[in-house]
């Protein structure tokens, strides 16, 4: 049996007199891939705000590694363990990309192989090539990468991935996919959104669809694969 | 004039440049990780020479030396920055997420409260400071002297940058400010424990300002009036060089140290004029400063301030309203002179705070200079009535002209930027016009004002007086309220509570800012023509900054969200200032006191207060 990293029970959330999240529920298992499925607006990067504090829950509670973290603040959820690559990547455009990763730098926690600036430019080489670079001299699919990087430097034990693939060339997708199978094998657990199947498809072993603020499905990619009433219902667009 | 005048010349520019560049990094650098503005940040300077006058002598008495010289510059230094940790962690670390409003007024408690701190521990007398040893000689250049300091204060400047560049750039720290600078939130999300951050940063650019402040002391005494001037300074720089950019600020010190050593030579009374018109160039070119960002200013967390709500009077507000009236005009039927006099004030400036808080409240344009169109105002009238020998009548009718004509014209520059640049651009024009009527001693009486202002003979008796302050003020505020319920008004809160949407539905947000400006600056001025005639004299202080501060006191004690907030809170303020003042030589400790614990505990104010007893009812 599994155990479970993260459990999310009965999370609403929202932005001043709006409510985005009606009691969202949803586990990642340790070492797995979990993809958060749902059309825009479905409320996919307010669950990752809220897991991550950065939108502090009004209801429900959120369990990391054993410890209820509601209502933490981001950087005591960080430095537990959860990583977060946000949607918009926000790098930091004035830092070289060097400087981005020493941002990230976190101790590794429990033993266990630490990702170093040299093993994370081996995985994205061309991060390695420009490290020298103002951030804001980058490609999206680079600005990506090195969000990527830049989190995984904290050593996180699971990390929380907001639509690695949006926006992106297909040639770069492919990169992002490799990217977090690489972090599934290093034994991370990841959680990502996602609108595209075939890139859920591809990483994800389980699949949630978020549809209006709830969790709609659950089940393993297979199942949301078989399921054409899930699919067109809410992911088709 | 030959060439080695010009060149000791610019050398003296450069020497202050770069005194004034130590001083406002220090500014750029909280305000670009904090986002606050730090008005107390004059006060750390203040701090950082009074701790060099005292600190420095004692150490020379042990050995003439320039290290003990500079050990205790670097002590004084030393001690403002811990003083800036405790700011952080007392006050600051309780403003993060308040509207800027708030965390610029509670920076300001802090200059009224060290104020007062330094005149109880050093007396009011200026303190002279030693001369640094090794540096007291004058050098020969090109055949003119130049003090050796100089020469030394020259080469400060760069090495800070120097070594604030290093700092940012080689530590982790440094790295840390940077990306806090861009992304604060997105810093947290990583791991970094933002209250440590903060904390650094405090101690860094307490420890700047107090260094600008202790390297001063050769060349001018410790004085209490060292804060404001300074920080009016600062501000201008960090503007002009971009919120949040050291090297802006840097290049911002040169420009301005060079404009002022060489602008002394051709306009030798109004320096501060051209400083004026550089930043008033360089905010229509480039709003964000030379090297500044667009984000460092926008992108706040905090909902906008202000009115919220517009209900019309109910049956009980139109009760207490007619009791208002009533009680006003019958003020000198039972009050005595003394009473009469007070009220006649509060009506006065109830006129002022309105409208004042018509741009803040219902426009969100945040004025930290509205003393200026008031002063402006009482300028025009009084010197009209004492120099141009009109009677008060016409006098009345130029003061709010001039107050809506300097609004118009200072309001064309000031709707073109939002938020802090705004509020620091309202601060700096309100500073030009003080230091305009301080210094024109010929036509303003300088520092001692203009007396012999006294209304007509038909008005001089304090009662009919007290009915015409009556008449114009109800009439002002009534007009200036039915504008806040006309369509203008609610277009000013469209834009106030977002300006991209009011824009995109095809409203003129600057035109209608500029306008409502306008308007505001001409009440203020006809509220200012009515209090020279009230006192019967003008002087500076009516358009100084503590002045424009008052305002905004009584609009956080009336409270911002309502319409009628601002005339409750002028009255509560001048008829407590006017009681306590006389009774207390701290009424600025006092002041500075109450202001924080307003905008901490009771953000709402009075009408906050009333509203919450009305929804519970």
């Amino acid at each position: 049996m599994a155990e479970t990293v993260l459990e999310v029970s009965g999370v609403t959330a929202g932005y001043g007199p709006a409510e985005v999240l009606f009691g969202v529920d949803l586990t990642l298992e340790r070492g797995e891939v979990a993809a958060l499925m749902g059309r825009n607006g479905a409320g996919k990067s307010t669950t990752m705000k809220a897991i991550m504090g950065l939108l502090p829950p009004r209801a429900g509670q959120v369990r990391f590694a054993g410890q209820d973290i509601t209502g933490w603040a981001p950087y005591r959820i960080a430095r537990a363990g959860l990583g977060y690559v946000p949607e918009d990547r926000r790098i930091f455009t004035d830092l070289t990309v060097a400087e981005n990763l020493e941002v990230g730098r976190r101790a590794a926690q429990g033993g266990r192989a630490a990702w170093t600036v040299e093993r994370l430019y081996e995985i994205f080489p061309n991060l390695a090539e420009m490290r020298g670079r103002r951030a804001a001299a980058m490609s999206g699919g680079e600005q990506q990468m090195l969000t990527i990087a830049r989190t995984l430097m904290g050593n996180p034990e699971a990390v929380l991935l907001d639509e690695p693939s949006e926006g992106l060339a297909p040639v770069i997708v492919e990169l992002m996919a490799e990217a977090v199978l690489r972090m599934k094998a290093e034994g991370l657990s990841v959680l990502l959104s996602e609108q595209s199947l075939d890139f859920a498809a591809a990483v994800a072993d389980r699949a949630y669809v978020i549809e209006k603020g709830g969790i709609r499905f659950a089940g393993t990619m297979a199942a949301l694969e078989a399921d054409d009433h899930i699919r067109t219902t809410y992911l088709t667009v | 004039m030959d060439f080695g005048f010009l060149v000791v010349q610019s050398l003296s520019g450069l020497a202050s440049a770069s005194s004034l560049f130590v001083i406002a990094s220090g500014l750029t650098l909280v305000f670009g990780v904090t986002r606050i503005v730090n008005f107390a940040h004059g006060s750390f300077y203040m701090l950082g020479a009074y701790m060099a006058v005292t600190v420095v002598p004692w150490l020379l008495d042990f050995d003439r030396s320039p290290l003990l010289f500079f050990c205790g510059v670097l002590i004084s230094a030393a001690v403002v920055g811990v003083l800036g940790v405790v700011m952080e962690v007392l006050l600051l670390r309780r403003l993060y997420k308040v509207p800027e409003l708030f965390q610029l007024l509670a920076t300001f408690g802090v200059v009224l409260m060290v104020q007062d701190a330094v005149l109880w521990l050093w007396g009011p007398v200026e303190i002279p400071g030693p001369r640094a040893p090794g540096l007291r000689h004058g050098v020969e250049i090109l055949g003119q002297r130049f003090p050796a300091y100089e020469l030394f204060l020259i080469c400060v400047g760069p090495a800070v940058l120097g070594l604030l560049w290093l700092l940012m750039h080689r530590t982790r720290f440094g790295i840390l400010i940077r990306a806090a600078t861009r992304d604060r939130e997105m810093v947290g999300a990583l791991g970094v424990n933002q209250a440590m951050l903060f904390t650094g940063t405090l101690f860094l650019g307490a420890f700047l300002a107090g260094l600008g402040g202790a390297l001063q002391i050769p060349r001018v005494s410790a004085n209490s009036q060292m804060d404001l001037s300074i920080i009016t300074e600062a501000f201008v720089v960090t503007v002009i060089g971009g919120m949040g950019s050291v090297p802006g600020a840097f290049l911002a010190a040169v420009i301005i140290g060079q404009l002022n050593s060489f602008g002394v030579l051709i306009f030798p009374k109004i320096t501060l004029v051209l400083v004026f018109l550089l930043m008033a160039v360089v905010l229509v070119v480039k709003p964000w400063g030379l090297l500044g960002r667009p984000e460092a200013a926008a992108g706040r967390a905090a909902l906008p301030e202000g009115i919220l709500a517009t209900p019309r009077f109910g049956p009980w507000e139109k009760v207490i309203l007619a009791v208002v009236l009533v009680a006003t005009l019958a003020v000198p039927v039972f009050g005595d002179a003394y009473t009469v006099k007070v009220a006649t004030e509060v009506l006065i400036f109830a006129l002022a705070a309105f409208s004042l808080n018509f741009l803040v409240g219902n426009g969100g344009i945040v004025s930290f200079g509205h003393a200026a169109y008031f002063g402006l105002g009482a300028y025009a009238a009084g010197l009209l009535v004492t120099k141009g020998g009109l009677p008060m009548e016409p006098a009345l009718i130029a003061a709010p002209i001039a107050g809506a004509a300097f609004a118009a014209l200072f309001g064309f520059f000031v709707v073109r930027l939002s938020g802090i640049y705004l509020a620091m651009l309202t601060l700096a024009f309100a500073q030009i016009a003080y230091a305009v009527c301080f210094q024109w001693v010929e036509v303003t009486g300088g520092d001692n004002g203009v007396v012999g202002v006294w209304p007509s003979a038909w008005a001089r008796s304090r009662d009919v007086f007290h009915y015409l302050v009556a008449a114009c003020c109800i009439l002002g505020i009534a007009a200036l309220r039915h504008v806040i319920y006309a369509p203008f008004g609610a277009t000013l809160r469209a834009a106030r509570d977002s300006e991209q949407r009011a824009d995109a539905i095809g409203i003129d947000v600057r035109m209608h800012r500029w306008l409502a400006f306008t308007l505001a600056g001409g009440a203020a001025g006809l509220a200012g023509g009515l209090y020279a005639f009230s006192k019967g004299s003008i002087d500076p202080t009516l358009l100084s900054i503590p002045m424009s501060i008052d305002f905004l006191a009584m609009l956080l004690l009336g409270g911002m969200q309502t319409v009628m907030g601002a005339v409750a809170g002028a009255a509560a303020f001048h008829t407590i200032k006017d009681f306590f003042m006389p009774l207390t030589d701290h009424w600025r400790f006092f002041l500075g006191a109450s202001i924080i614990a307003l905008v901490l505990i009771f953000p709402r104010g009075l009408s906050g207060a009333y509203g919450a007893l009305r929804r519970r009812a």
